[in-house]
């Protein structure tokens, strides 16, 4: 049961990394996600039916992922219009393309076919098959991670940092911000989809709704794993949304599971999530208002001392 | 090395609000020219700047830069030998960052590779930097922790590394303290000298403008009303500009004056 909590979380912190690369890296607030988390499921789904095997499979789900994120930012570069609108657009259309994929039909199951999650067991045999699935997916977790943080550390992912931090400084250092957010959204959603992939082999299913609120669930693993820890290290901050996303997955589980004593419904998770969000934004304001307090002091204090020193 | 004809900027045009910022400007920058631009609010001058730098397209008029006509080519590409830094601290360096971060994405110009430039041979290149502005031990703090002073000149230091041909300055010390002004100050001569740069600089200060640089320009009115250089800017004073400017605009200075600050 509680490996179940840490494949489903695991699952759900590639989608967590895509979203902490738009929003907080790029801050760029992008809702292609809602979509494009079904398009990687659809299309991975798509592929193992068809018979491709499973690397391929995810390897597309990827790339489908990129290209639906690189839409979203064309749209946004070319017509000028907010990030938000082109997102919500790009997510619009994919719920159709979506459909399509999965051959007009809401749901396609991944019935008597191999899966990563059939596979894994035989594969790490000397454990239980749950430990398996867990040790399957941590890896793919960790080496995507790792992957996602050494991008973060070439100069090319850095001066993706400086765009999201300001935009204007990219242009005075001479480079074309439009192809960054167009390389930058589209590496966020092709993680997104990659969840996505995984997470249809681990339900068993692919669904045209996977995505819905994806958006609002993934700001509030990031903004847990805020909690946990303050860094500027790229390591640390994917690490933080992995363990956000975790938490995130547990608190739902023991929801579920303990909720009707308080007479929670997993109908109420939607709004308890956005709640969350609310909550998590509001204290972390009161705690930026009580650090630049603490700055303040700092910095008087400073002055002070050098006054004597001066004098 | 850097020439403007016949430049017309029109905000908003068949609107209401139709503004007209620059008329008919025609300059010509020599190379190693150092100028301070001088006028009231709503004279042009950001305008002037935003146009060289390419922020804004114009509604008339051509910029050549080196013999190679610019004026379709986008902010980003022009900022590979255009330097600029703004009045307001913040918009020169990434506050989510590092200083070191941010000092690489300076250090070369134009799109960035997948290769990881930061290494701790170029930290230590860095740090060595940072000594000017007393800030070598602070490679890794987010630039946000820094004051406007330190960003001011961190801004600069990072711009010198990245070897532009030309500096545009908006008014770089307004935002800070007279101590760190004039840091920020010296550290601008520095470089302007070290590098040979040519040099664009906006401020309210007549004293400064007439102190500093090889030449001076007052604009008034979207319009280059004075440009001095050599030997005339050299005899010039606060009230020789001031009357100067009253008999080419016709206009009692009282209010002007007020906003072209003397000390």
């Amino acid at each position: 049961m509680i490996e179940g909590i840490f494949v489903d979380g695991l699952i759900f912190s590639l989608m967590v990394i895509g979203i902490l690369i738009s929003y907080r890296i790029l801050d760029f607030a992008d809702l292609t996600c809602d979509g494009s988390v079904a398009t990687g499921a659809a299309v991975a789904t798509m592929a193992i039916v068809g018979g491709a095997p499973i690397s391929i499979a995810l390897v597309l789900a990827f790339i489908s992922g990129v290209i639906a994120g690189m839409v979203t930012a064309a749209i946004h570069n070319k017509l000028k219009i907010p990030g938000l609108l082109a997102g919500i657009l790009t997510m619009t259309m994919l719920y159709s393309i979506n459909l399509r994929i999965l051959g007009n039909k809401a749901n396609v199951p991944l019935l008597r076919v191999p899966t990563l999650y059939t596979k894994l067991p035989d594969f790490f045999s000397f454990f239980k098959p749950e430990i398996a699935s867990l040790v399957g997916t941590l890896l793919v977790v960790l080496a995507v991670k790792s992957l996602v943080d050494l991008w973060f550390r070439t100069d090319l992912g850095v001066s993706m940092g400086a765009m999201g931090g300001n935009e204007q400084m990219v242009v005075s250092q001479g480079i074309n911000p439009e192809v960054l957010k167009l390389m930058g959204i589209g590496l966020s959603n092709g993680l997104i989809a990659l969840s996505g992939g995984l997470l249809a082999q681990y339900q068993g299913f692919a669904d045209a709704n996977l995505g819905q609120g994806m958006v609002v669930q993934g700001l509030a693993a990031i903004m847990i794993g805020e909690f946990l820890f303050s860094s500027n290290r790229i390591s640390l901050i994917t690490l933080r949304a992995i363990f956000g996303a975790i938490i995130y997955k547990a608190l739902l589980f023991f929801g579920r599971k303990y909720g009707y004593l308080v007479n929670i419904t997993p109908n109420d998770f939607k709004l308890l999530t956005g709640i969350l969000v609310i909550v998590s934004l509001f204290i972390a304001q009161g705690r930026s208002a009580a650090s630049s307090r603490g700055a303040r002091k700092k910095v008087l204090a400073r002055n002070k001392v050098q006054e004597e020193i001066d004098a | 090395m850097l020439k403007l004809e016949n430049i017309t900027k029109v905000f908003h045009p068949g609107t209401v609000n139709e503004k007209i910022a620059l008329i008919d400007i025609n300059l010509h920058i020599r190379k190693s020219d150092v100028v301070c631009i001088i006028g009231s609010n709503g004279s042009g001058k950001s305008t002037l700047f935003n146009i060289i730098a390419g922020t804004y397209p114009v509604t008339n008029g051509t910029i050549t830069f080196d013999g190679v006509d610019i004026t379709h080519k986008a902010e980003y590409r022009r900022a590979m030998t255009i330097g600029r830094i703004f009045q307001d601290p913040t918009k020169g360096t990434a506050a989510n960052m590092s200083v070191e971060d941010n000092m690489i994405t300076a250090e070369t110009k134009g799109m960035k590779r997948l290769k990881i430039s930061l290494n701790n041979a170029k930290r230590e290149e860095f740090r060595e930097i940072l000594k000017q502005i007393g800030l070598e031990s602070r490679l890794k703090d987010n630039v946000g922790l820094l004051s406007g002073g330190q960003r001011q000149a961190l801004t600069l230091l990072m711009t010198a590394m990245s070897r532009p041909k030309m500096l545009l300055l908006d008014e770089h010390t307004a935002a800070l303290d007279p101590r760190n002004a004039q840091i920020v100050m010296d550290l601008t001569e520095r470089f302007i000298s070290e590098q040979k740069l040519t040099a664009l600089m906006v401020t309210h200060n007549m004293q400064f403008a007439i102190d500093f640089g090889t030449r001076l320009i007052m604009m008034d009115e979207g319009q280059i009303i004075l440009d001095v250089s050599g030997e005339e800017k050299k005899d010039l004073t606060v009230d020789k500009l001031v009357r100067l400017f009253k008999d080419i605009r016709k206009k009692t200075y009282a209010t002007d004056a007020a906003l072209l600050t003397t000390n």
